[in-house]
Order: structure tokens, then C-alpha cells, then sequence
């Protein structure tokens, strides 16, 4: 096994070259000209705002790639109507603030008018994100969505691309994906195809909240440590609320948790933290023995769940 | 490894690209990477125990680590590329992880195409494979700047000093002609950890570091061009408010070089010369930029530029051109067509095209040069020679990778059907306006 021989480097890099980027700098710059490239390449874009700290991330991108100009789309926003409300709210000021169009559509909606169905039973309400999503594309002609989706969340998203091609369906071919060799992105698409566009494919979770701290940028309060009233499902603490309260037998529990990453209320994962802060959350994601996505009930359900979720057009 | 990754914000990046024959042990040695690194969590074990269990209660297999979509599983084999990540004190690293198999010349010139460095493995007991010229070609030809052979599974020649030197020695036979500057051969065993974290004792004959000890510390600073200024135009910033009535920016991520205020510039294709008034950035203006910095250029004159065109440095020109020579990987099922239009997208340019001419094609396993009428099919690599709509501005692609590379997509299926690479012209015909540039080939 491994020993202790120690060896130096007789060509140990001198850290400080002058014309050096840090690896937060280069893959702020990376994303940034894919941006670039999409405004440039695509007729009617948007970008998926969802409150959530990529799509914050995306926002700040889209700054230093478009300033002192506007953005040149609109923020899409599918809402679940299983929400946080600390996040609804962070959304609209955010949009706001930045002086950005928000469309929102919503399931509930989509339910109405039956462009989605909820099977029997299920109360979740990631899965009928797709038709409604979907459903915005076509009514608003967007031929490219933006999205905060990065390649280390989880197996399946090791190969997407950047540039990611979903047909009439939405759908998405793991085969015909097209190559995307040095930074040359082909935008080219066909009318009624639809190109998932994500900027931050190349970081990590631990990327993104540097970013924000660098930037010292704004996330929803239920990032950070807060008490909240939980009940442990399916190896989980999960937030008691309207739409799922607590069944025969369970017993709540009032915690100090946060999330570790936003979807519908009902299936966001809480840990128990103590964390108030961004710098707080890098430590405890650079000693986190979990990832992100192990603390969603939805993906646990079997391996390649996320996989044929993204078939169908989820992102 | 004891430490914890690094919580720092001011790390470098290293992106590597791996490849070896099938069972060299590539997934064993980034399972091994990512597993002491800790880039691998709790739930992805259990996700592997898990499937361990359903197959038969097998051990754990670091090699599942790294095996991505369902169908490929089900086919036991992976067939393209899949990017991780993993940090330790020192760097954060990006690998493309680019499997064999039929599709591998067009998966590895993917994956070699953005990499510092390419880690290529031989299995100790095989020695030098025509794989093994395959990869060190490829990476050649994609200009990795650093290769290190990894002679892998030296526990299974009791890591003899002797096996070790003659894979090296047989590397050096070829090596040296592909243009690699800077190869490294590291004797490991992936499956029990020598040398890939720490050194080991059972190599005491081996005096170079631990893979991953030279992951942290090859010398990466000089692997972008910081010479010759090179600013492809992606976006026209031009704001529609009152307070920025005279703003007008022009919007990309340099290419080559560095940029001062004040610095002399050309406007290619048309030749144009102006003079840099300011470099913005969302977070205030900058005195100096380099490459591959995203910025947004404001020159002292107003002339008309857009996307496609070209902002370079007032010394060495790059080509502008509309004939051209290029070496191509062909990445797609349908073979190319010749005289056919294809699109061209180079830096911020798309173009039709139209290649004239096959000059020979390489045989990838004993690297001849086949000349002759030959067809392009998926994976062959061939030098072409083709034509441009409207004027390509370009460095040689080895010295400069971002605008000395292309891809071609047809244009009725829009797929991506190859990667170029652009080679000094034979004979330079400059377009009209820019005749009186410099340049050098
Ligand atoms: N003895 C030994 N076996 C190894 C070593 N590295 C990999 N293997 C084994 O070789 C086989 C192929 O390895 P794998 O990583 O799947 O190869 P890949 O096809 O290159 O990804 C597996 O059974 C590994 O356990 C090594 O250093 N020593």
C-alpha cells in the first residue's frame, strides 16, 4: 500500500503569475460566454428563475455578461404551488430588483386545464413540472431555456452537454448528443426543438456557494439554520406543513434545519444545521458526507429515477 | 488522503482528460482519485452497495463509481464522455472521462480538446498497445500540453523496475515526434493506491511523484497563449437607457494574449484601427485583461463591429482568410460528403463551407498518412483542405487553441459532424484590406 516517501516537486508552480484565474474566476468566465453565445445564437430565450441558489447564481452571470445592458430574456419561473414561501417571495423582489421580466406558470393551472394529470395518489409534484414547463415553451416560443443544472448533482448529468437538444417532446436522446469539443457550442436547432442551456454545467455544489459568498449574494432564509417543525419520513426530515401534515402515528419535532436544495415542499429534505451563514454552509459542504441530492425523497426512489425524469424532459 | 478538500476560494483548475484499452483499470483509477480525494459521499456508496447487493452481494467496485446512464449499464459498457470533479488542498480538477470502445477517437479529441493534461494508461503486463499510440496521437494532435503515462497494475509484475523501463523506453520510440511538451510515466497500481495518492514503498526504484502529488503541481500557467491578443466579438452591449446614451461595448471572452487601456487595436475582417478606451466588467473597469477573461472592450472609435468579427493586438496578425487546410476528426455516423456545404462555427463565426479537397487521411493504428481518394467516415482523422463563405480569421491551431479550432455541423440535420483543427496555409491568400498585416506561420 501507499507509503510515506515524501518527494518535491522541483517545478512547484509559483501560485501568484500575474495573468492567473482562480478556478471560481475561469468558470465564472466559462459561464459567461456561454451566455454570451446564447443570446447571441438563440431568437427567443428565457432563463429558469426558481428562487434557488444556481438560478441565483445564473442571474449574477447573466449581470456581468449583459451590463450595463438588459437582459435579453425574460426569467421563467414553473411554480409547483408546493412552495416555501420565503422562496416566492425572494423570487419576485429578486426579478425585481434586477429589473427583470418574471413569467410564472403555474402546475395548479396546468392541472386546470389538464396539460398535466396527477396520477392516482401522487401528491408530489416534481413530475408534473414537465407539462407545464413544456406547455410555457409552446406558448411563448422559447427556442432555448436556461437552466441552473450542473454536472456533479448526480450520474446522469456527468454527459449532459451545455448545449443540451430536446426534440417536439421535450425529450431528451442520451445518444444523440451532439459532441462539444473546446468552447464551441452548435445552437443550431430546427423549429419546434428546444435547447436546455446550462452556463454552471462545470461546477460543483461547493462552486456555487463561494460564488455567493463571493458575490455576496442574497439566498432565501431557508438556506440557512432555522427552526422548523419536522417529521422523519423515508430516512428524512421533512417539513410538517399544510400539504403533508403529520399521519396516525408520527410524531413531530421541532429542529434547527435547513435545506440543502429547493423543490416541492413536500419532498425537500431538511438537515440538521447550526448554519447561519455562507461561510458556515462552504465548511459544512467541504465536510459533508452527502450529497445534495441524497436529501431529496424523489431521487431516492431508484437509481435512474433522475434519468427518466430527464427523458421526459425534466431538467 | 487525511486532508479535506479545500474550502478556498484562490485554487487553479487542472482539467485532464484519461484513456487507456478497456480493462487497463481507467475506472478503478478515477474511482481511487475521487474515493481518497472524499469527492465521493456517503448516499453514492450506498447507492453502489446497493446495486452490489441486487447483482449478488459483490464488493463494492470503485469502477462503478464512474458509470453513468442506464442503458449504457445495461449494456455494460459506457460510450462517451462524462465530466466529475474533485478538489483536494491544493487544485480543483475537472476530468473527462472518455471511454474506448468503437466511438473513442471522437469521445477522446472531445475530451482532449478543453484538457491541460492527459493521463493515458498501460497495463504493466501488456506494454505498449496500438491503443496506447492511438491516445498519445490524439492527445498530440489536440495539443495537450502535458501527457503522463500511467503503467498501471504493477502489483501484478511485482513491481519490477525492469517492466517499467521498457514501457517507457518503447513510449520514447514515438513520443517524441507527436509534439507533446512535457510526458511523465508514473508506475501505479489503481486498484491498491500505489503511487496514485502517496508514493509507495514497493517502487522505491522510482523517483518522480505520486499521480496525484503531479496532478497539483505540473505547471500549468503557460498552457494558454498569453502572446498574441485575440478578442472573437460574441455580443454588441449596447444599453437603452439614457445614462448610458454613448455606451457601446463590445462583449467576449479573449481568446489569446492580454488587453491595456489604451493598447492598439485592429478590427478584423476589415482591418480598422482604434485604440482601447476601456475594459468593463460588471464588478468596475479593469486596466489590464488576459486571456481567458470574459470582458467587455470600449474603443476610442466608433467603428462598426458585430459579432463574427475579430479584436487582435497591433503586432503579430492572425490569418484572414478564405481558403484554408485543417486536420478533422469526423464524429458522425453519416461519412462526409465532399463538395458538400457544411455550416463552419469558429470562435464567434458561423460560416458555410465546402471542403475541396482530401489531402490523406491518418491510419490511427501505425499513423501513416493514407493519400489518395478516401472517404471520411466516422472517427477517421484526415487533412482537408475547404473553403469559406466569408473570411475565417485564425491562428495555426498549435499556437493557438481557441482560434485555431472549428467544428462543422450539417446543416440539415444540425448535428456536430466534426472537430478541425486549423494548420498554416501553404500558400497565404489574405483578403482584401488586411494584405499589409504581419504575420507569421
Ligand atoms: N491487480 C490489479 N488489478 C487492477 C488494477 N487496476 C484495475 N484492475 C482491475 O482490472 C479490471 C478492469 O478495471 P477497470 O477499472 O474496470 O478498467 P477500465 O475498463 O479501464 O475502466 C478490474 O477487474 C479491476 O479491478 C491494478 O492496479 N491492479
Amino acid at each position: 500500500m501507499a507509503g510515506l516517501l515524501k518527494y518535491n516537486n522541483p517545478t512547484v508552480e509559483p501560485q501568484m503569475s500575474k495573468y492567473r484565474l482562480s478556478h471560481i474566476e475561469y468558470l465564472e468566465s466559462e459561464a459567461i460566454h456561454v451566455m454570451r453565445e446564447i443570446a447571441a445564437e438563440f431568437e427567443r430565450p428565457a432563463l429558469m428563475f426558481s428562487g434557488g441558489k444556481d438560478s441565483i447564481c445564473l442571474l449574477r452571470l447573466a449581470e456581468k455578461a449583459f451590463r450595463p445592458g438588459d437582459f435579453p430574456f425574460p426569467l421563467l419561473n414553473v411554480d409547483t404551488g408546493h412552495n416555501f414561501p420565503e422562496v416566492i417571495e425572494f423570487r419576485d423582489r429578486r426579478a425585481e430588483e434586477l429589473g427583470a421580466k418574471l413569467i410564472v406558470r403555474t402546475v395548479e393551472e396546468a392541472i386546470q386545464k389538464g396539460i398535466a394529470t396527477p396520477k392516482p395518489g401522487e401528491v408530489g409534484r416534481n413530475r408534473l413540472q414537465i407539462p407545464t414547463l413544456l406547455r410555457a415553451i409552446e406558448e411563448f416560443e422559447f427556442d432555448a431555456a436556461i437552466g441552473g443544472a450542473r454536472r456533479d448533482e448526480e450520474k446522469a448529468r456527468a454527459k449532459e452537454r451545455f448545449f443540451s437538444l430536446r426534440d417536439d417532446f421535450g425529450q431528451w436522446d442520451p445518444k444523440g448528443q451532439r459532441p462539444e469539443p473546446w468552447n464551441l457550442y452548435n445552437g443550431q436547432i430546427h423549429k419546434g426543438e428546444n435547447m436546455r442551456i446550462f452556463p454552471i454545467s462545470n461546477w460543483t455544489e461547493l462552486d456555487v456557494w463561494q460564488y455567493l459568498e463571493r458575490e455576496k449574494l442574497e439566498v432565501p432564509s431557508i438556506y440557512y439554520s432555522h427552526k422548523r417543525e419536522v417529521v422523519r419520513r423515508g430516512g428524512q426530515w421533512l417539513p410538517v406543513c399544510d400539504l403533508a401534515p403529520l399521519t396516525e402515528g408520527e410524531e413531530s419535532k421541532t429542529l434547527s434545519v435547513r435545506v440543502r436544495t429547493i423543490g416541492d415542499i413536500i419532498s425537500s429534505g431538511m438537515i440538521e444545521s447550526e448554519v447561519t451563514d455562507c461561510a458556515g454552509i462552504i465548511q459544512e459542504i467541504a465536510a459533508a458526507r452527502v450529497t445534495e441530492r441524497g436529501s431529496r425523497a424523489d431521487d431516492k426512489v431508484s437509481e435512474t429515477s433522475m434519468e427518466d425524469r430527464k427523458k421526459q424532459g425534466y431538467f | 488522503m487525511s486532508d479535506t478538500p479545500q474550502s478556498g476560494f484562490d485554487m487553479d483548475l487542472l482539467r485532464f482528460t484519461t484513456a487507456g484499452s478497456v480493462d487497463d483499470g481507467k475506472s478503478t483509477l478515477i474511482g481511487r482519485l475521487l474515493y481518497d480525494s472524499k469527492s465521493v459521499m456517503e448516499d453514492q456508496l450506498e447507492a453502489l452497495q446497493r446495486s452490489a447487493d441486487l447483482t449478488g452481494g459483490e464488493e463494492v467496485n470503485l469502477a462503478n463509481l464512474t458509470d453513468g446512464l442506464r442503458a449504457e449499464r445495461e449494456q455494460g459498457i459506457t460510450i462517451d464522455v462524462a465530466y466529475r470533479y474533485f478538489a483536494t488542498k491544493k487544485r480543483k480538477f475537472i476530468i473527462a472521462d472518455t471511454p474506448g470502445h468503437k466511438q473513442y477517437t471522437r469521445n477522446m479529441v472531445t475530451g482532449a480538446s478543453t484538457a491541460n493534461l492527459a493521463i493515458i494508461l498501460v497495463d504493466a503486463r501488456h506494454g505498449v498497445v496500438e491503443q496506447t499510440r492511438r491516445h498519445a496521437y490524439i492527445a498530440g494532435l489536440l495539443r495537450i500540453p502535458h501527457v503522463v503515462f500511467c503503467i498501471n497494475k504493477m502489483d501484478l509484475v511485482d513491481f519490477d523496475e525492469e517492466v517499467y523501463d521498457k514501457i517507457k523506453s518503447d513510449c520514447l520510440d514515438f513520443v517524441p515526434k507527436l509534439g507533446i511538451k512535457d510526458v511523465t510515466y508514473i508506475p501505479i497500481s489503481a486498484l491498491n493506491g500505489d503511487n496514485v495518492v502517496d508514493r509507495s514503498e514497493y517502487t522505491p526504484w522510482y523517483s518522480g511523484p505520486a499521480l496525484l502529488q503531479h496532478l497539483e503541481t505540473v505547471y500549468i500557467a503557460s498552457d494558454v497563449n498569453l502572446e498574441q491578443f485575440r478578442f472573437p466579438v460574441q455580443w454588441v452591449v449596447r444599453p437603452q437607457k439614457d445614462e448610458f446614451h454613448d455606451f457601446r461595448g463590445f462583449a467576449g471572452q479573449i481568446a489569446g494574449g492580454t488587453i491595456s487601456v489604451g493598447d492598439d487595436v485592429r478590427v478584423l475582417p476589415s482591418g480598422l484601427r482604434s485604440r482601447v478606451k476601456e475594459i468593463y466588467t460588471f464588478d468596475g473597469p479593469l486596466e489590464e485583461a488576459f486571456a481567458p477573461q470574459s470582458i467587455t472592450l470600449r474603443l476610442e472609435d466608433e467603428i462598426d463591429t458585430s459579432r463574427g468579427d475579430m479584436i487582435v493586438g497591433d503586432d503579430v496578425a492572425p490569418f484572414v482568410a478564405k481558403d484554408h487546410e485543417a486536420d478533422i476528426c469526423w464524429m458522425h455516423e453519416d461519412s462526409m460528403v465532399p463538395r458538400r456545404k457544411y455550416l463552419l462555427k469558429h470562435a464567434s463565426n458561423t460560416v458555410h463551407t465546402m471542403v475541396t479537397r482530401v489531402k490523406h487521411l491518418v491510419d490511427i493504428d501505425t499513423l501513416d498518412e493514407i493519400e489518395g481518394e478516401a472517404s471520411v467516415e466516422l472517427n477517421s482523422i484526415a487533412r482537408i483542405a475547404f473553403k469559406t463563405t466569408k473570411p475565417l480569421i485564425y491562428d495555426a491551431y498549435r499556437r493557438n487553441r481557441q482560434t485555431g479550432s472549428f467544428i462543422l455541423i450539417d446543416e440539415s440535420t444540425n448535428a456536430t459532424v466534426a472537430a478541425g483543427m486549423l494548420i498554416p496555409p501553404t500558400s497565404y491568400q489574405p483578403v482584401a484590406g488586411v494584405e499589409s498585416l504581419d504575420y507569421t506561420i
